[in-house]
């Protein structure tokens, strides 16, 4: 069994954190991971950067931009995760967009993702259809779990099409909008929420995009088996730093 | 082979819609739909009615007679920068506004690098009473400040894309992430023949009216519907795609694409992205891209705003890939030279962009019977800058 499913299947509402390879600084990533672990996180999604960030808001922009500048490359990615299984044995999820990956080749990236210990993807731009024709062989063969988004526009007939595609967990977005949103949820997401925990899926679901402290984290989890933060926490590193992390995972578990 | 796109999307293996899960009910339902509204007798008749009274169509097909001498061939100029608003763009923003309308949407959005779509999106909202935003990257808001007051004056709000290198792919995915906050009300008026499909094959339809009106004025001209080549400049790709458009499947006519190179294709300084560009993704669409080994898209340069982007448009990615296309590549002082050539030989100042097309007779030899017809896309009022500049005039 997968990391990611093995995590799922525990009784408890997890907490998943998303941040930037290579942010603030170049060679953060393994100490993060670290801490991120040692403060009771349970899932973390590391992400890859990419000059042009499609979905994400103003935060994980400059975050991406910020660890470009600072030389984050693929490559050098693989080379911090080298010995990362022996600290570290969260799930761990990369999340980037498809361009980075198609150039470094879908193959060669996958075979150093399941080398390093990397348990899935996130690719939120690499299409369902696309990746059942032509990549799921491969994931399957480096048994990588490919994570799919829903939003609260994806039809019902698609979201059970991403279900049965579905092996981890679904990647639910909040609300209509890009990562980062700060205006919390009303009742137009409990409704969402409560809609899709009704369709009774095969997979669980855990929300992202606006999560960004306890209230909003326990809103979340509510209705689903718990949530990712990314915006927030990377808008905490840059103002606190690494010392930070501590502090900042007891406050959205503190409920 | 054909050179139009296929059912699920691509030209060979170039297209697709690789866009995250949020836009896809947006870019579903324009699929779903494009064809069909396009095909409605209703929406073909106010389309046609509009660029016949309001753009200005047919654009004269015009026989240069001095620069055929000059350079010893026939060549033709397809006029398009007659069109309302000065250049071709103007045929999709017209075409997209009434899809818009028929989708129920309220709200319009576009991207704009020099100002040129941004302009000819806002012209048409204006005409239709919609709401308009029009994102532009903030170092073109302050090179273009004439098109930024066109805009403001036909009532559009322009907001400044602060992210990245804050040029035109920018401004592109700043319109793609308020498209992504907006999913129900709101169409993205894409202004070439780029992103998810079906934007590409949606624009290059529109654009299409291009080579139709070619193909009617050559016949009375000339006698013969098909010219031996035909040329075009190619940032995105959307004057060359409606050029192209009605030869693509006419292997006897010649299919020549014009990229900016810059300061040369290997000075660092280019937006020749046949030459330099590897196969990836940007803006939702698989085609060819500048980018570096990593995967990163890396900003291009042209003095031509209008040629400044890093892609492509897939059809042309696979008229490069194919063969099908021949495709030249023109340096930023050799399409100085030919724009302030065609004034002083026709009398028409044209576009920088256009000026690109008109550069190739230098290298470019064609014999004398053959009939060329270049794609003159727009106007150079909005060049004269960069003319004064380059001239010292």
């Amino acid at each position: 069994m997968n990391r990611i499913q093995q995590k799922i299947s525990e009784d408890k509402k997890l907490l998943s954190i998303y941040f930037t390879a290579g942010y603030p600084k170049l060679d953060d990533t393994v100490e993060i991971l670290q801490q991120l672990e040692n403060n009771g996180v349970d899932m973390v999604e590391i992400g890859l950067p990419f000059s042009d960030p499609l979905a994400d808001g103003p935060t994980i922009q400059a975050s991406s931009q910020v660890a470009l500048k600072n030389g984050m490359t693929t490559d050098l990615l693989f080379q911090q995760l080298k010995d990362i299984r022996k600290t570290v044995s969260l799930p761990l999820i990369i999340m980037g967009y498809f361009n980075p990956v198609l150039q470094y080749g879908i193959e060669k990236f996958c075979k150093k993702c399941s080398e390093v210990g990397v348990d899935g993807l996130i690719l939120p731009d690499l299409p369902l259809a696309e990746f059942e024709e032509n990549y799921a062989e491969i994931f399957k063969k480096y048994e990588l779990l490919n994570i799919f988004l829903i939003t609260p526009q994806t039809s019902e007939d698609r979201i059970h099409q991403i279900d049965s595609a579905s092996e981890g967990f679904i990647y639910m977005v909040s609300s209509a909008s890009v990562t980062g949103s700060s205006e919390g949820f009303g009742e137009i997401q409990e409704k969402y929420f409560e809609r899709i925990a009704l369709m009774k899926l095969k997979n669980l679901l855990i929300v992202g995009f606006g999560i960004q402290d306890s209230k909003t984290f326990s809103q979340a989890a509510n209705h689903s088996k718990g949530a990712i933060i990314g915006s927030a926490f990377i808008k905490m590193l840059s103002e606190k730093g690494k010392i930070g992390i501590s502090a900042f995972v007891d406050s959205i578990r503190k409920v | 082979m054909n050179y139009n796109v296929n059912e699920k999307g691509y030209y060979g293996e170039f297209g697709g819609a690789y866009i995250p899960e949020m836009l896809y009910p947006n870019v579903e339902e324009l699929r779903q739909n494009y064809l069909k509204i396009m095909a409605e007798e209703s929406f073909q008749k106010e389309f046609r009615q509009r660029l016949k009274d309001y753009v200005g169509r047919p654009t004269p097909l015009y026989f240069a007679k001095r620069l055929s001498e000059k350079y010893g061939t026939k060549i033709y100029l397809k006029r398009e920068d007659l069109c309302h608003t000065g250049a071709h763009k103007v045929n999709n923003t017209i075409g997209q506004i009434l899809m818009a309308k028929r989708l129920g949407k309220t709200r319009i959005i576009a991207e704009t690098g020099a100002g040129q779509h941004g302009v000819a999106t806002a012209t048409v909202c204006a005409l239709m009473g919609l709401e308009c935003i029009v994102f532009m990257g903030e170092i073109d808001i302050q090179r273009q400040a004439p098109n930024v007051a066109r805009m403001k004056m036909l009532g559009a709000k322009v907001v400044p894309a602060t992210s990245g290198s804050k040029t035109l792919k920018d401004a592109t995915n700043e319109a793609i992430r308020d498209w992504i906050n907006n999913p129900i009300n709101t169409h993205y008026i894409i202004g070439s023949v780029v992103g998810p499909h079906p934007y590409p094959d949606m624009v290059a339809r529109f654009q299409s009216v291009i080579s139709k009106e070619i193909k009617t004025q050559l016949k009375e001209k000339e006698g013969r519907e098909n010219p031996d080549f035909v040329v075009a400049c190619v940032g995105g790709g959307s004057n060359a795609a409606g050029a192209f458009y009605h030869y693509l499947n006419q292997p006897e006519v010649g299919i020549i694409a014009v990229e900016a190179a810059g300061k040369g294709i290997n000075s660092g300084e280019s937006a020749a992205t046949s030459a330099l560009g590897k196969v990836g993704i940007i803006h939702g669409s698989k085609t060819l891209l500048m980018q570096t080994a990593d995967g990163q898209i890396t900003e291009p340069y042209s003095i031509s705003a209008g040629l400044d982007y890093p892609g492509v448009g897939p059809m042309h990615a696979h008229l490069f890939a194919s063969g099908r296309g021949e495709f030249i590549s023109i340096t930023d002082d050799e399409a100085m030279k030919a724009g302030m050539q065609l004034c002083k030989l026709e009398g028409i100042i044209p576009a920088i962009e256009s000026s690109h097309a008109l550069a190739i007779f230098e290298s470019r030899k064609f014999k004398k019977e053959n009939i060329v017809v270049v794609n003159l896309s727009g106007r150079g009022d909005k060049d004269l800058d960069t003319y004064i500049k380059h001239f010292e005039l």
